[in-house]
């Protein structure tokens, strides 16, 4: 009877991704951007611990228990270290206005709900219907991706999208195995930590964290 | 139609033009209270609304027939949207009349005539304040009607009293579809009723107005139907807000006497809180330039937008 209870917990909490997802797509500033996104992972964390225990999966709790530790407490603080040692805290820049982008945003979430419709049929988790927001969350991280021109929005963006994954992942197959999640954890990890150095030469490069400055390095201009 | 529907129609429609004055100086007061400033008398919008009844009209020389019966349109319409709203009961004769996607048109009508009367004047703060309506308008307009989709596409019905009595039978439990259109709802009725973060209505500069730039040439009983009238759109918002996300007390239909006559402390409660939750974000926010309006009102498309998705994803 419990377990119905918190399956019913469930989509709300997927709602709330979602919601996150177009919160980040909307934010101006990179401090707010962080705390979104640790929000987002503190959403997954539980919503992994729900699936967890709404299906007596051990293997669950262990991936909700790293995802809280890695993406809720050492990501957003390294961000924010990051963030102070680059004096980064202007406003975002974006490529296209935010209403604009929002627009693409529900195109976005339409498209990938359809998507996810044929395959949530098949699917006999009770996690089947939060496929399309999964996905849609995945979707919109691109989007992020692709409308910013820093490179520390785009970092976070590229977090959130593996967030999404791991969303998907979860809702469709009750996760996947402890060594892939293990090895996807340390795989975010090191990715953020060569991202960081790989910011700090870019500025001292271009005296920016703008990406538009790689297209100078393109050969016989 | 059942003489107990007739009876509780009339008395719902009682109620709102004479609670909308009300909750009107209720907001006010809160808004007073949580400034720490000393609170006006609740009953100062109905003081207001006889006095300018007991003066004489001023008309501008060059003012055309639509300016004299705009007042007179407004305040039918949001009469009329008064006795569909289901405040009290859903048993209403009148709700036959309209459903949800032609209570939208009734506020587009007042809002339309509102802003040619403005127009027809002539002066520079009246076409400015309908320009600026319009402009907010028609961003509110689809956002509102992708709220009450959203209701709909739950219920199955367009008609606002089949839409209450299925949401009010439901069991309570967190509806992520609803929650995404009450967010969406609370700020669409933020900026259709010209309140802080889209207009502020107790602004004395003309060149931050919307609404009052709109009704600068009014005066005596024009003003006082316009002022009335805006009282009524606010309760109409609410009660719909009400209606749509809190539908508990509301009288079932075949209801005796007393589920009726007990449906008004219930309204008054539920409508005294929104008031006060309303003062509240009025205090926490601060007006934004006008064109922020589109972000604003672009989000709250947006949540209703994915709260509608959401529904024909996750089933309600």
């Amino acid at each position: 009877m419990t377990s119905i209870a918190l399956s019913q917990l469930i989509n709300p909490l997927a709602a709330v991704l979602l919601l996150l997802a177009f919160a980040m797509l909307a934010q101006r500033r990179v401090l707010t951007l962080v705390h979104l996104f640790a929000a987002q992972g503190f959403a997954l964390a539980c919503s992994t611990a729900i699936v967890a225990s709404a299906t007596n999966q051990t293997h669950l709790y262990w991936s909700a228990a790293l995802t809280l530790i890695l993406k809720v407490g050492v990501l957003p603080r390294l961000l924010h270290r990051m963030i102070q040692r680059l004096d980064v805290r202007w406003d975002v820049e974006g490529l296209i206005n935010i209403p604009i982008t929002m627009l693409m945003g529900i195109v976005l979430v339409v498209f990938s709900f359809n998507l996810a419709f044929p395959i949530a049929q098949l699917a006999s988790t009770v996690t089947r219907a939060t496929l399309g927001i999964a996905m849609a969350s995945v979707m919109l991280s691109f989007l992020m991706m692709i409308t910013r021109r820093k490179a520390i929005p785009q970092v976070i963006g590229f977090l959130s999208m593996e967030n999404g994954l791991f969303f998907a992942a979860t809702s469709a197959t009750y996760g996947m195995p402890m060594v892939v999640e293990l090895g996807i954890a340390l795989d975010v990890l090191v990715g953020m930590l060569i991202l960081g150095v790989l910011f700090f030469q870019i500025r001292e490069q271009f005296d920016s964290l703008d990406l538009k400055h790689l297209e100078k390095l393109k050969e016989g201009e | 139609m059942s003489a107990a529907g007739f009876l509780s129609q009339l008395l719902q429609l009682a109620i709102a033009l004479l609670l909308a004055p009300l909750l009107l100086g209720w907001v006010n007061q809160c808004r007073a209270w949580l400034s720490n400033r000393s609170a006006p008398s609740l009953l100062l919008p109905y003081r207001m609304i006889r006095k300018l009844f007991h003066k004489d009209a001023v008309v501008a020389e060059n003012a055309s027939p639509v300016f004299r019966i705009t007042p007179y349109i407004v305040f039918g319409a949001m009469t009329l949207a008064a006795a569909i709203v289901p405040s009290l009961a859903t048993d209403l004769p009148f709700a036959h009349a309209a459903d949800a996607i032609a209570l939208v048109g009734l506020f587009a009508l007042a809002r339309v005539f509102i802003a040619l009367a403005a127009m027809d004047i002539g002066t520079a703060f009246g076409s400015l304040g309908a320009r600026r309506e319009m402009f907010v308008g028609f961003l509110a307009e689809p956002a509102l009607l992708m709220v009450l989709f959203t209701a709909s596409l739950i219920s199955g019905a367009t008609s606002l009293p089949t839409i209450v009595e299925t949401l009010a039978h439901r069991d309570i439990a967190i509806y992520p579809s609803l929650a995404f259109a009450g967010v969406a709802f609370t700020m669409i009725s933020l900026a259709e009723n010209a309140r802080i973060p889209i207009d502020n209505p107790a602004t004395h500069l003309e060149l931050t107005m919307i609404h009052e730039a709109m009704i600068l040439e009014y005066s005596a009983r024009h003003l006082a139907l316009i002022e009335w009238a805006s009282a009524l759109k606010l309760f109409n918002y609410s009660c719909i807000g009400l209606a749509l996300f809190l539908p508990f007390g509301i009288a079932q239909p075949g209801a005796d006497w007393l589920a009726i006559l007990g449906a008004i402390p219930a309204l008054v409660v539920k409508l005294a809180a929104g008031g006060f939750a309303l003062a509240l974000i009025e205090t926490l926010s601060a007006k934004l330039r006008i064109f922020r309006a589109p972000e604003f009102l672009g989000t709250a498309f947006l949540l209703a937008v994915l709260g509608m998705l959401v529904a024909q994803l996750l089933g309600g």
